[in-house]
Protein backbone atom coordinates (compact mmCIF):
# COMPACT_ATOMS: atom_id res chain seq x y z
CA UNK A 1 0.00 0.00 0.00
CA UNK A 2 1.11 3.48 -0.69
CA UNK A 3 1.61 5.37 1.92
CA UNK A 4 2.15 8.36 0.37
CA UNK A 5 -1.03 8.28 -1.53
CA UNK A 6 -3.29 6.75 1.44
CA UNK A 7 -2.51 9.95 3.59
CA UNK A 8 -2.15 12.64 1.11
CA UNK A 9 -4.82 11.79 -1.47
CA UNK A 10 -5.95 15.05 -2.44
CA UNK A 11 -2.89 16.93 -2.23
CA UNK A 12 -1.12 14.62 -5.25
CA UNK A 13 -4.25 14.83 -6.74
CA UNK A 14 -3.87 18.96 -6.98
CA UNK A 15 -0.06 18.02 -8.05
CA UNK A 16 -0.83 15.87 -10.63
CA UNK A 17 -3.28 18.07 -11.83
CA UNK A 18 -0.49 21.30 -12.94
CA UNK A 19 1.09 18.56 -15.45
CA UNK A 20 -0.03 17.15 -18.24
CA UNK A 21 -0.97 13.75 -18.09
CA UNK A 22 1.58 12.12 -19.85
CA UNK A 23 4.29 14.20 -17.86
CA UNK A 24 3.84 12.45 -14.25
CA UNK A 25 7.90 12.49 -13.75
CA UNK A 26 7.02 16.76 -13.33
CA UNK A 27 5.75 15.57 -9.95
CA UNK A 28 8.57 14.21 -8.36
CA UNK A 29 9.96 17.36 -6.79
CA UNK A 30 6.57 18.55 -5.42
CA UNK A 31 6.22 15.25 -4.19
CA UNK A 32 9.43 15.15 -2.40
CA UNK A 33 8.41 18.32 -1.16
CA UNK A 34 5.20 16.75 0.06
CA UNK A 35 7.10 14.18 1.83
CA UNK A 36 9.51 15.98 3.20
CA UNK A 37 6.94 18.78 4.63
CA UNK A 38 5.28 15.88 6.49
CA UNK A 39 8.22 13.56 8.38
CA UNK A 40 11.00 16.19 8.18
CA UNK A 41 13.15 14.10 5.80
CA UNK A 42 12.97 11.48 2.58
CA UNK A 43 13.10 7.83 3.68
CA UNK A 44 13.95 5.03 1.31
CA UNK A 45 10.29 3.67 1.62
CA UNK A 46 9.15 7.34 0.47
CA UNK A 47 11.17 7.72 -2.44
CA UNK A 48 9.83 3.84 -3.72
CA UNK A 49 6.52 5.51 -2.93
CA UNK A 50 6.52 8.56 -4.90
CA UNK A 51 8.76 6.38 -7.60
CA UNK A 52 5.04 4.66 -8.38
CA UNK A 53 3.06 7.90 -8.39
CA UNK A 54 5.50 9.49 -10.72
CA UNK A 55 6.09 6.39 -12.95
CA UNK A 56 9.59 6.53 -13.04
CA UNK A 57 12.45 4.23 -11.07
CA UNK A 58 13.47 4.49 -7.69
CA UNK A 59 16.96 5.24 -8.51
CA UNK A 60 15.54 7.93 -10.52
CA UNK A 61 13.44 9.55 -7.81
CA UNK A 62 17.17 8.61 -5.06
CA UNK A 63 18.89 10.67 -7.72
CA UNK A 64 16.79 13.55 -7.67
CA UNK A 65 17.31 13.78 -3.68
CA UNK A 66 20.68 12.98 -3.80
CA UNK A 67 21.44 16.09 -6.23
CA UNK A 68 19.79 18.89 -4.40
CA UNK A 69 20.72 20.01 -0.98
CA UNK A 70 16.91 20.97 0.40
CA UNK A 71 15.98 17.17 0.36
CA UNK A 72 17.45 15.39 3.59
CA UNK A 73 17.27 11.67 4.02
CA UNK A 74 17.78 11.45 8.03
CA UNK A 75 15.94 13.59 10.44
CA UNK A 76 17.67 16.67 11.52
CA UNK A 77 16.86 18.57 14.70
CA UNK A 78 13.43 19.88 15.87
CA UNK A 79 14.79 23.03 14.92
CA UNK A 80 16.91 23.44 11.54
CA UNK A 81 18.90 26.42 11.44
CA UNK A 82 20.25 27.66 7.98
CA UNK A 83 22.93 30.44 8.20
CA UNK A 84 23.57 31.85 5.02
CA UNK A 85 27.92 33.01 4.39
CA UNK A 86 27.78 33.70 0.71
CA UNK A 87 29.99 36.65 -0.02
CA UNK A 88 27.54 38.90 0.35
CA UNK A 89 26.70 37.49 4.13
CA UNK A 90 30.50 36.97 4.96
CA UNK A 91 31.33 40.33 4.08
CA UNK A 92 28.40 41.40 7.12
CA UNK A 93 30.14 38.91 9.75
CA UNK A 94 27.70 35.88 8.99
CA UNK A 95 31.21 33.41 9.36
CA UNK A 96 32.19 34.95 12.52
CA UNK A 97 28.32 34.63 13.50
CA UNK A 98 28.00 30.75 12.18
CA UNK A 99 31.09 29.78 13.90
CA UNK A 100 29.81 31.95 17.63
CA UNK A 101 26.63 29.90 17.17
CA UNK A 102 28.44 26.74 16.80
CA UNK A 103 30.69 26.77 19.42
CA UNK A 104 27.86 28.39 21.99
CA UNK A 105 25.49 24.85 20.73
CA UNK A 106 29.05 22.82 20.77
CA UNK A 107 28.46 21.53 17.01
CA UNK A 108 30.17 21.39 13.59
CA UNK A 109 27.95 23.19 10.87
CA UNK A 110 25.84 20.15 9.71
CA UNK A 111 25.26 18.62 13.40
CA UNK A 112 23.00 18.43 15.46
CA UNK A 113 22.66 18.76 19.05
CA UNK A 114 22.92 15.21 20.92
CA UNK A 115 19.74 16.28 22.41
CA UNK A 116 18.00 16.43 18.91
CA UNK A 117 16.70 19.44 19.35
CA UNK A 118 19.11 22.12 16.85
CA UNK A 119 20.86 21.12 13.67
CA UNK A 120 23.04 24.31 12.60
CA UNK A 121 23.53 24.48 8.57
CA UNK A 122 25.55 26.14 6.38
CA UNK A 123 23.64 27.55 3.27
CA UNK A 124 24.08 29.03 0.22
CA UNK A 125 22.04 32.40 -0.59
CA UNK A 126 18.89 33.20 1.04
CA UNK A 127 18.27 36.60 -0.90
CA UNK A 128 18.59 38.53 2.29
CA UNK A 129 22.02 39.95 1.84
CA UNK A 130 21.20 42.96 2.87
CA UNK A 131 19.71 42.00 6.58
CA UNK A 132 22.84 39.72 7.17
CA UNK A 133 24.13 38.23 9.54
CA UNK A 134 20.79 36.05 8.94
CA UNK A 135 19.46 32.60 8.98
CA UNK A 136 16.31 30.72 8.30
CA UNK A 137 14.77 28.64 10.48
CA UNK A 138 12.44 25.17 9.44
CA UNK A 139 10.28 23.88 11.81
CA UNK A 140 8.18 21.07 10.66
CA UNK A 141 6.50 23.11 7.96
CA UNK A 142 7.17 26.32 9.67
CA UNK A 143 9.59 28.57 8.20
CA UNK A 144 10.90 31.64 9.28
CA UNK A 145 13.68 34.30 8.17
CA UNK A 146 15.29 35.86 11.11
CA UNK A 147 17.52 39.13 10.47
CA UNK A 148 20.48 41.34 11.64
CA UNK A 149 21.50 38.46 14.27
CA UNK A 150 23.96 37.85 16.61
CA UNK A 151 24.80 34.71 18.66
CA UNK A 152 23.13 36.45 22.03
CA UNK A 153 20.30 37.12 20.03
CA UNK A 154 19.78 33.70 18.30
CA UNK A 155 20.35 31.73 21.27
CA UNK A 156 17.30 33.77 23.38
CA UNK A 157 15.63 32.89 20.54
CA UNK A 158 16.25 29.04 20.53
CA UNK A 159 15.86 29.15 24.82
CA UNK A 160 12.33 30.93 24.10
CA UNK A 161 11.32 28.31 21.11
CA UNK A 162 13.00 25.54 23.91
CA UNK A 163 10.67 26.85 26.62
CA UNK A 164 7.55 26.56 24.41
CA UNK A 165 8.67 23.04 22.69
CA UNK A 166 7.32 20.00 23.76
CA UNK A 167 8.38 16.63 22.31
CA UNK A 168 4.62 15.31 21.74
CA UNK A 169 6.31 11.90 23.16
CA UNK A 170 7.04 13.13 26.31
CA UNK A 171 5.62 15.83 28.90
CA UNK A 172 9.26 16.88 29.64
CA UNK A 173 10.39 20.17 28.51
CA UNK A 174 13.22 20.41 26.38
CA UNK A 175 16.26 21.71 27.61
CA UNK A 176 18.61 23.67 26.25
CA UNK A 177 20.54 25.60 29.36
CA UNK A 178 21.68 29.10 28.90
CA UNK A 179 25.41 28.10 30.10
CA UNK A 180 25.52 25.29 27.29
CA UNK A 181 27.91 22.32 28.07
CA UNK A 182 25.81 19.73 29.45
CA UNK A 183 23.29 18.89 26.77
CA UNK A 184 22.18 15.33 27.98
CA UNK B 1 11.66 60.12 -4.16
CA UNK B 2 10.96 59.47 -7.39
CA UNK B 3 7.89 57.32 -8.68
CA UNK B 4 8.75 53.86 -8.33
CA UNK B 5 6.96 51.21 -10.64
CA UNK B 6 8.74 47.87 -9.83
CA UNK B 7 8.57 48.27 -5.79
CA UNK B 8 5.18 50.77 -5.78
CA UNK B 9 4.53 48.89 -2.91
CA UNK B 10 6.96 50.80 -1.20
CA UNK B 11 4.61 53.95 -2.10
CA UNK B 12 1.49 52.50 -1.69
CA UNK B 13 1.01 50.21 1.42
CA UNK B 14 -0.72 46.76 1.03
CA UNK B 15 -0.36 46.67 -2.80
CA UNK B 16 0.07 42.62 -2.27
CA UNK B 17 -4.15 42.38 -1.46
CA UNK B 18 -6.21 42.04 -4.46
CA UNK B 19 -8.58 45.18 -3.25
CA UNK B 20 -5.17 47.46 -3.32
CA UNK B 21 -4.31 46.37 -6.58
CA UNK B 22 -7.81 46.49 -8.26
CA UNK B 23 -7.83 50.19 -6.74
CA UNK B 24 -4.66 51.36 -8.62
CA UNK B 25 -5.22 49.90 -11.76
CA UNK B 26 -4.42 46.72 -11.39
CA UNK B 27 -5.27 44.53 -14.18
CA UNK B 28 -6.31 46.99 -16.30
CA UNK B 29 -3.51 46.08 -18.82
CA UNK B 30 -3.93 42.75 -18.41
CA UNK B 31 -7.94 43.16 -19.55
CA UNK B 32 -7.19 45.40 -22.38
CA UNK B 33 -4.60 43.02 -23.79
CA UNK B 34 -7.72 40.36 -23.80
CA UNK B 35 -10.29 42.67 -24.87
CA UNK B 36 -8.64 44.69 -27.39
CA UNK B 37 -5.29 43.69 -28.44
CA UNK B 38 -4.07 41.15 -30.13
CA UNK B 39 -1.14 38.81 -29.04
CA UNK B 40 1.46 40.68 -31.75
CA UNK B 41 0.17 44.11 -30.72
CA UNK B 42 1.73 43.15 -27.41
CA UNK B 43 4.84 41.71 -28.85
CA UNK B 44 5.47 44.54 -30.95
CA UNK B 45 4.97 47.03 -28.15
CA UNK B 46 7.81 45.63 -26.13
CA UNK B 47 9.91 45.02 -28.88
CA UNK B 48 9.58 48.82 -29.13
CA UNK B 49 9.76 49.46 -25.46
CA UNK B 50 13.46 47.84 -25.59
CA UNK B 51 13.17 46.00 -22.53
CA UNK B 52 15.56 43.96 -21.86
CA UNK B 53 15.50 40.51 -19.68
CA UNK B 54 16.61 41.43 -16.06
CA UNK B 55 17.09 38.24 -14.69
CA UNK B 56 21.20 38.69 -15.98
CA UNK B 57 22.03 37.90 -19.70
CA UNK B 58 20.09 41.54 -21.18
CA UNK B 59 18.21 40.12 -23.83
CA UNK B 60 15.57 41.78 -25.10
CA UNK B 61 12.22 40.73 -24.26
CA UNK B 62 10.08 41.23 -27.17
CA UNK B 63 12.60 39.45 -29.20
CA UNK B 64 12.84 36.29 -27.19
CA UNK B 65 8.80 35.63 -27.55
CA UNK B 66 9.23 36.01 -31.44
CA UNK B 67 11.49 33.10 -31.47
CA UNK B 68 8.26 31.04 -30.93
CA UNK B 69 7.12 28.87 -33.44
CA UNK B 70 3.51 29.20 -34.93
CA UNK B 71 3.64 25.29 -36.28
CA UNK B 72 4.26 23.94 -32.89
CA UNK B 73 1.73 23.93 -29.88
CA UNK B 74 1.26 24.50 -26.85
CA UNK B 75 3.88 27.36 -25.72
CA UNK B 76 4.46 27.37 -22.43
CA UNK B 77 5.59 30.49 -20.14
CA UNK B 78 7.65 30.06 -17.55
CA UNK B 79 8.54 33.08 -14.53
CA UNK B 80 12.37 31.91 -14.18
CA UNK B 81 11.71 33.08 -9.64
CA UNK B 82 15.36 30.90 -8.66
CA UNK B 83 16.85 33.81 -7.51
CA UNK B 84 19.74 32.35 -6.01
CA UNK B 85 22.94 34.56 -7.11
CA UNK B 86 24.69 35.60 -4.06
CA UNK B 87 23.98 39.02 -3.47
CA UNK B 88 20.59 39.36 -5.21
CA UNK B 89 17.28 39.57 -3.27
CA UNK B 90 15.29 41.44 -5.67
CA UNK B 91 12.83 39.20 -6.72
CA UNK B 92 11.76 38.39 -3.13
CA UNK B 93 11.00 41.88 -2.26
CA UNK B 94 8.57 41.63 -5.41
CA UNK B 95 6.85 38.28 -4.74
CA UNK B 96 6.47 39.12 -1.31
CA UNK B 97 5.29 42.64 -1.97
CA UNK B 98 4.24 43.50 -5.54
CA UNK B 99 3.01 39.90 -6.51
CA UNK B 100 0.45 40.84 -8.42
CA UNK B 101 1.86 43.27 -10.31
CA UNK B 102 4.64 40.31 -11.02
CA UNK B 103 1.41 37.78 -12.14
CA UNK B 104 -0.01 40.42 -14.49
CA UNK B 105 3.12 40.55 -16.22
CA UNK B 106 3.17 36.69 -16.46
CA UNK B 107 -0.19 36.69 -17.96
CA UNK B 108 0.76 39.40 -20.38
CA UNK B 109 3.71 37.16 -21.30
CA UNK B 110 1.51 34.17 -21.52
CA UNK B 111 -1.35 35.80 -23.93
CA UNK B 112 1.69 37.49 -26.14
CA UNK B 113 2.69 33.74 -27.03
CA UNK B 114 -0.71 32.64 -26.53
CA UNK B 115 0.47 30.21 -24.14
CA UNK B 116 -2.89 28.47 -21.96
CA UNK B 117 -0.75 27.36 -19.57
CA UNK B 118 2.27 29.02 -17.03
CA UNK B 119 4.73 28.24 -14.50
CA UNK B 120 6.14 30.01 -11.99
CA UNK B 121 9.60 28.23 -10.94
CA UNK B 122 10.41 29.26 -7.20
CA UNK B 123 13.60 28.55 -5.36
CA UNK B 124 12.63 25.71 -3.01
CA UNK B 125 13.97 28.22 -0.26
CA UNK B 126 10.80 30.40 -0.77
CA UNK B 127 7.95 27.58 -0.34
CA UNK B 128 6.03 29.99 2.07
CA UNK B 129 5.75 32.39 -0.67
CA UNK B 130 4.67 29.52 -3.25
CA UNK B 131 1.96 29.26 -1.23
CA UNK B 132 0.87 32.24 -0.90
CA UNK B 133 0.96 32.61 -4.73
CA UNK B 134 -0.89 29.62 -4.80
CA UNK B 135 -3.84 31.30 -2.78
CA UNK B 136 -3.08 34.59 -5.23
CA UNK B 137 -4.06 32.49 -8.15
CA UNK B 138 -7.23 30.45 -6.72
CA UNK B 139 -8.43 34.38 -5.78
CA UNK B 140 -7.66 35.49 -9.36
CA UNK B 141 -9.39 32.63 -10.67
CA UNK B 142 -12.24 33.04 -8.90
CA UNK B 143 -12.37 36.42 -10.04
CA UNK B 144 -12.58 35.84 -13.13
CA UNK B 145 -8.71 36.95 -14.34
CA UNK B 146 -7.67 33.31 -14.76
CA UNK B 147 -9.34 30.18 -16.17
CA UNK B 148 -11.32 29.74 -18.94
CA UNK B 149 -12.60 32.02 -21.78
CA UNK B 150 -11.16 35.11 -20.19
CA UNK B 151 -13.51 38.28 -20.53
CA UNK B 152 -15.60 36.96 -22.68
CA UNK B 153 -13.08 36.10 -24.96
CA UNK B 154 -11.58 33.05 -26.62
CA UNK B 155 -8.79 32.57 -24.35
CA UNK B 156 -8.00 30.75 -21.18
CA UNK B 157 -4.87 30.66 -19.30
CA UNK B 158 -3.57 28.86 -15.80
CA UNK B 159 -1.12 29.49 -13.78
CA UNK B 160 0.78 26.86 -11.78
CA UNK B 161 3.90 27.21 -9.06
CA UNK B 162 6.59 25.02 -9.25
CA UNK B 163 9.37 24.84 -6.38
CA UNK B 164 13.11 23.71 -6.88
CA UNK B 165 15.09 22.31 -4.23
CA UNK B 166 18.31 24.53 -3.67
CA UNK B 167 20.61 24.42 -6.95
CA UNK B 168 21.95 27.54 -8.28
CA UNK B 169 22.02 25.85 -11.18
CA UNK B 170 18.30 25.73 -11.69
CA UNK B 171 18.36 29.42 -12.44
CA UNK B 172 20.30 28.98 -16.09
CA UNK B 173 16.96 28.26 -18.03
CA UNK B 174 17.39 25.06 -19.02
CA UNK B 175 18.77 23.04 -16.32
CA UNK B 176 15.35 25.12 -14.96
CA UNK B 177 13.15 23.15 -17.80
CA UNK B 178 15.27 20.07 -16.93
CA UNK B 179 14.05 20.25 -12.87
CA UNK B 180 10.65 21.14 -13.79
CA UNK B 181 10.23 17.77 -15.36
CA UNK B 182 11.42 16.02 -12.44
CA UNK B 183 15.27 15.48 -13.57
CA UNK B 184 18.82 16.85 -12.01
CA UNK B 185 19.10 20.67 -12.68
CA UNK B 186 21.86 19.82 -15.45
CA UNK B 187 22.08 22.48 -18.52
CA UNK B 188 20.51 20.61 -21.56
CA UNK B 189 23.24 21.17 -24.76
CA UNK B 190 21.49 24.08 -27.46
CA UNK B 191 20.84 23.95 -29.56
CA UNK B 192 17.91 23.41 -29.61
CA UNK B 193 16.75 26.71 -28.16
CA UNK B 194 13.55 26.39 -25.21
CA UNK B 195 11.70 29.03 -27.90
CA UNK B 196 11.84 25.57 -29.79
CA UNK B 197 11.72 22.96 -28.03
CA UNK B 198 11.39 23.72 -24.13
CA UNK B 199 9.12 22.51 -21.25
CA UNK B 200 8.01 19.25 -22.13
CA UNK B 201 9.68 19.28 -25.33
CA UNK B 202 7.09 22.68 -26.63
CA UNK B 203 7.99 26.07 -27.37
CA UNK B 204 8.62 28.09 -24.13
CA UNK B 205 9.26 31.49 -22.99
CA UNK B 206 11.46 31.94 -19.80
CA UNK B 207 11.54 35.13 -18.29
CA UNK B 208 12.67 37.12 -14.98
CA UNK B 209 10.49 37.82 -12.25
CA UNK B 210 12.10 41.41 -12.36
CA UNK B 211 11.21 41.58 -16.20
CA UNK B 212 7.40 40.50 -16.31
CA UNK B 213 6.47 43.24 -13.43
CA UNK B 214 7.85 45.50 -15.72
CA UNK B 215 5.18 44.74 -18.78
CA UNK B 216 2.19 46.33 -16.93
CA UNK B 217 3.29 49.31 -17.10
CA UNK B 218 4.55 48.88 -20.90
CA UNK B 219 1.15 47.70 -22.12
CA UNK B 220 -0.64 50.81 -19.66
CA UNK B 221 1.58 53.25 -20.72
CA UNK B 222 3.14 52.46 -23.99
CA UNK B 223 6.90 51.54 -24.65
CA UNK B 224 7.24 55.66 -25.00
CA UNK B 225 6.71 56.41 -21.35
CA UNK B 226 8.47 53.38 -20.44
CA UNK B 227 11.73 54.61 -22.85
CA UNK B 228 11.74 58.17 -21.00
CA UNK B 229 13.85 56.23 -17.76
CA UNK B 230 16.85 54.86 -18.47
CA UNK B 231 19.57 55.22 -21.81
CA UNK B 232 19.06 54.60 -25.13
CA UNK B 233 19.91 51.22 -25.43
CA UNK B 234 19.04 50.21 -21.44
CA UNK B 235 15.68 51.91 -21.45
CA UNK B 236 13.33 51.61 -18.15
CA UNK B 237 14.45 51.79 -14.67
CA UNK B 238 16.15 48.78 -12.61
CA UNK B 239 16.35 47.10 -9.38
CA UNK B 240 19.68 47.10 -8.03
CA UNK B 241 20.21 44.72 -4.86
CA UNK B 242 23.38 46.66 -2.95
CA UNK B 243 24.79 44.27 -0.41
CA UNK B 244 28.71 44.23 1.15
CA UNK B 245 30.53 46.81 3.28
CA UNK B 246 27.89 49.71 2.39
CA UNK B 247 25.82 51.94 5.18
CA UNK B 248 22.37 51.28 3.90
CA UNK B 249 22.34 48.16 1.98
CA UNK B 250 18.88 47.23 0.36
CA UNK B 251 17.00 47.18 -2.69
CA UNK B 252 16.86 50.60 -4.78
CA UNK B 253 14.97 51.07 -8.05
CA UNK B 254 16.89 53.13 -9.91
CA UNK B 255 16.93 54.80 -14.19
CA UNK B 256 19.36 52.32 -15.79
CA UNK B 257 22.27 54.55 -16.30
CA UNK B 258 22.59 55.55 -12.42
CA UNK B 259 25.86 55.72 -11.58
CA UNK B 260 27.88 53.42 -8.97
CA UNK B 261 29.24 56.58 -7.02
CA UNK B 262 24.82 57.56 -6.84
CA UNK B 263 23.84 54.04 -6.08
CA UNK B 264 26.71 53.69 -3.23
CA UNK B 265 27.46 57.44 -1.73
CA UNK B 266 23.56 58.97 -2.18
CA UNK B 267 21.43 55.66 -1.93
CA UNK B 268 23.76 53.73 0.20
CA UNK B 269 24.78 56.22 2.33
CA UNK B 270 29.17 54.91 1.85
CA UNK B 271 31.03 52.63 3.35
CA UNK B 272 30.98 50.90 6.86
CA UNK B 273 32.93 53.06 9.13
CA UNK B 274 33.62 55.87 6.73
CA UNK B 275 36.73 53.25 5.37
CA UNK B 276 37.55 53.40 1.76
CA UNK B 277 36.13 51.39 -0.81
CA UNK B 278 38.28 48.92 -2.99
CA UNK B 279 36.17 47.04 -5.52
CA UNK B 280 32.47 46.81 -7.07
CA UNK B 281 31.07 43.42 -7.93
CA UNK B 282 27.85 44.20 -9.89
CA UNK B 283 26.74 40.82 -10.71
CA UNK B 284 27.46 38.81 -7.32
CA UNK B 285 29.74 36.41 -7.38
CA UNK B 286 29.38 36.04 -11.01
CA UNK B 287 31.16 39.47 -10.82
CA UNK B 288 34.74 40.58 -12.06
CA UNK B 289 36.15 42.28 -9.14
CA UNK B 290 36.57 46.31 -10.34
CA UNK B 291 38.73 48.90 -8.59
CA UNK B 292 36.79 51.25 -7.67
CA UNK B 293 38.22 53.92 -9.45
CA UNK B 294 36.78 57.47 -10.16
CA UNK B 295 36.36 56.38 -13.26
CA UNK B 296 34.77 53.24 -12.37
CA UNK B 297 32.68 54.93 -9.92
CA UNK B 298 31.20 57.45 -12.52
CA UNK B 299 30.28 54.77 -14.46
CA UNK B 300 26.42 54.91 -15.87
CA UNK B 301 25.05 51.21 -14.66
CA UNK B 302 23.26 50.14 -17.90
CA UNK B 303 24.23 47.01 -19.92
CA UNK B 304 27.13 48.47 -22.59
CA UNK B 305 28.93 51.05 -20.16
CA UNK B 306 29.51 48.05 -17.07
CA UNK B 307 30.37 45.60 -19.83
CA UNK B 308 33.46 48.11 -21.38
CA UNK B 309 34.61 48.15 -17.87
CA UNK B 310 35.41 44.03 -17.91
CA UNK B 311 32.62 42.89 -16.21
CA UNK B 312 28.44 42.23 -16.95
CA UNK B 313 26.27 44.21 -15.07
CA UNK B 314 23.87 40.51 -14.67
CA UNK B 315 21.14 40.56 -12.21
CA UNK B 316 23.05 44.00 -10.79
CA UNK B 317 23.64 42.44 -7.19
CA UNK B 318 25.82 45.34 -6.12
CA UNK B 319 28.45 43.82 -3.55
CA UNK B 320 30.53 46.43 -2.43
CA UNK B 321 34.27 45.53 -0.76
CA UNK B 322 36.81 47.77 1.07
CA UNK B 323 40.01 48.34 2.29
CA UNK B 324 39.54 45.99 5.16
CA UNK B 325 38.45 43.23 2.63
CA UNK B 326 41.40 40.86 1.43
CA UNK B 327 40.66 40.04 -2.30
CA UNK B 328 41.83 36.21 -1.66
CA UNK B 329 38.87 36.18 0.68
CA UNK B 330 36.79 36.77 -1.36
CA UNK B 331 38.01 34.42 -4.33
CA UNK B 332 37.84 31.72 -1.69
CA UNK B 333 34.19 32.10 -1.07
CA UNK B 334 32.83 32.57 -4.59
CA UNK B 335 35.52 29.35 -5.78
CA UNK B 336 33.69 27.36 -2.76
CA UNK B 337 30.35 28.88 -3.78
CA UNK B 338 30.67 27.41 -7.43
CA UNK B 339 32.23 24.26 -6.15
CA UNK B 340 29.58 23.28 -4.19
CA UNK B 341 27.17 24.59 -7.31
CA UNK B 342 28.65 23.35 -9.98
CA UNK B 343 25.94 20.46 -11.44
CA UNK B 344 29.24 17.99 -12.68
CA UNK B 345 27.59 17.80 -16.26
CA UNK B 346 30.67 19.15 -18.23
CA UNK B 347 34.01 18.13 -16.90
CA UNK B 348 36.16 21.49 -17.52
CA UNK B 349 33.57 23.29 -14.51
CA UNK B 350 33.04 20.03 -12.16
CA UNK B 351 36.74 19.67 -12.21
CA UNK B 352 37.91 23.17 -12.62
CA UNK B 353 36.01 24.66 -9.78
CA UNK B 354 36.95 21.16 -7.45
CA UNK B 355 41.00 22.36 -8.40
CA UNK B 356 40.35 25.71 -7.49
CA UNK B 357 39.23 25.15 -4.58
CA UNK B 358 42.10 22.79 -3.63
CA UNK B 359 44.61 26.28 -4.77
CA UNK B 360 42.40 28.50 -2.99
CA UNK B 361 42.38 26.67 0.21
CA UNK B 362 46.32 26.39 -0.08
CA UNK B 363 46.53 29.34 -0.40
CA UNK B 364 44.11 30.56 2.50
CA UNK B 365 45.99 28.22 4.86
CA UNK B 366 48.63 30.08 4.49
CA UNK B 367 50.71 26.84 2.95
CA UNK B 368 50.99 28.02 -0.96
CA UNK B 369 53.88 29.82 -2.94
CA UNK B 370 54.13 32.37 -5.37
CA UNK B 371 53.58 30.11 -8.09
CA UNK B 372 50.41 28.73 -6.81
CA UNK B 373 49.00 31.86 -7.33
CA UNK B 374 49.59 31.68 -11.05
CA UNK B 375 48.33 27.75 -10.54
CA UNK B 376 44.76 29.16 -10.21
CA UNK B 377 45.21 32.06 -12.76
CA UNK B 378 46.27 29.53 -14.88
CA UNK B 379 43.67 26.83 -13.96
CA UNK B 380 40.63 29.75 -14.42
CA UNK B 381 41.77 30.63 -17.42
CA UNK B 382 41.81 27.05 -18.70
CA UNK B 383 38.49 26.79 -17.63
CA UNK B 384 37.12 29.97 -19.70
CA UNK B 385 35.79 29.49 -23.29
CA UNK B 386 35.25 25.53 -22.56
CA UNK B 387 32.32 25.13 -20.00
CA UNK B 388 28.72 23.72 -21.40
CA UNK B 389 26.99 27.04 -19.45
CA UNK B 390 27.66 30.12 -18.03
CA UNK B 391 28.20 29.25 -13.99
CA UNK B 392 31.95 27.42 -15.18
CA UNK B 393 32.27 30.72 -16.82
CA UNK B 394 31.06 32.92 -14.12
CA UNK B 395 33.34 30.79 -11.59
CA UNK B 396 36.41 32.37 -13.03
CA UNK B 397 35.96 35.81 -13.47
CA UNK B 398 36.16 36.91 -10.18
CA UNK B 399 39.46 34.66 -9.90
CA UNK B 400 40.97 36.04 -12.64
CA UNK B 401 40.53 39.59 -12.06
CA UNK B 402 41.13 39.58 -8.33
CA UNK B 403 44.40 38.02 -9.07
CA UNK B 404 45.23 40.66 -12.29
CA UNK B 405 43.83 43.46 -9.84
CA UNK B 406 44.86 42.57 -6.38
CA UNK B 407 48.02 40.40 -6.58
CA UNK B 408 49.48 41.62 -3.35
CA UNK B 409 46.31 40.31 -1.59
CA UNK B 410 47.28 36.64 -2.41
CA UNK B 411 50.93 37.79 -1.95
CA UNK B 412 50.21 38.39 1.94
CA UNK B 413 48.91 34.97 2.20
CA UNK B 414 51.96 32.67 1.06
CA UNK B 415 54.06 30.67 3.33
CA UNK B 416 56.19 32.82 5.28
Amino acid sequence: MNQLLKKFPQEIKKILAKYPPDQKRASVMPLLHLAQQDRGYISRETMAEIAEIAEVEVTEVASVVGFYTLFHTEPGGKIRIQVCTDIACALRGSREYLDGLCAELDIKPGGTTPDGLVTVEEVKCLAACDRAPMFQSQMGDELEYHEHQTVARTMDWLRSMMASLRLPESDEPLSLEPEGGDHE
Amino acid sequence: MSELWLLRHRQIPGLNQLSNYLQHGGFESWKKAVTKLTPEDLVNEVKNSGLRGRGGAGFPTGAKWSFLPNTIWPHYVVANADESEPGTFKDREILEFNPYQFLEGLMLASYAVRAHTAYVYLRGELWHIAHKLDERIAELTSSGYLGDNLFGKDYSLRIHTHLGAGAYICGEETALLESMEGRLGQPRLRPPFPAVSGLFGYPTVINNVETLTNLPLIIDKGAAYFRAQGTEKSPGTKIFSLSGRVKKPGNYELPLGTTFRELIYQHGEGIINDAQIKAIMPAGASSSLIPATEVALDTPMDYESVGALGCALGSASVIILDETVNASTVVSDTIHFFKHESCGKCTPCREGTFWMARVIDRIEAGKAKEEDIDLLASIASQMQNKCLCALGEFSTVSVISAIKNYRADFAARLEK
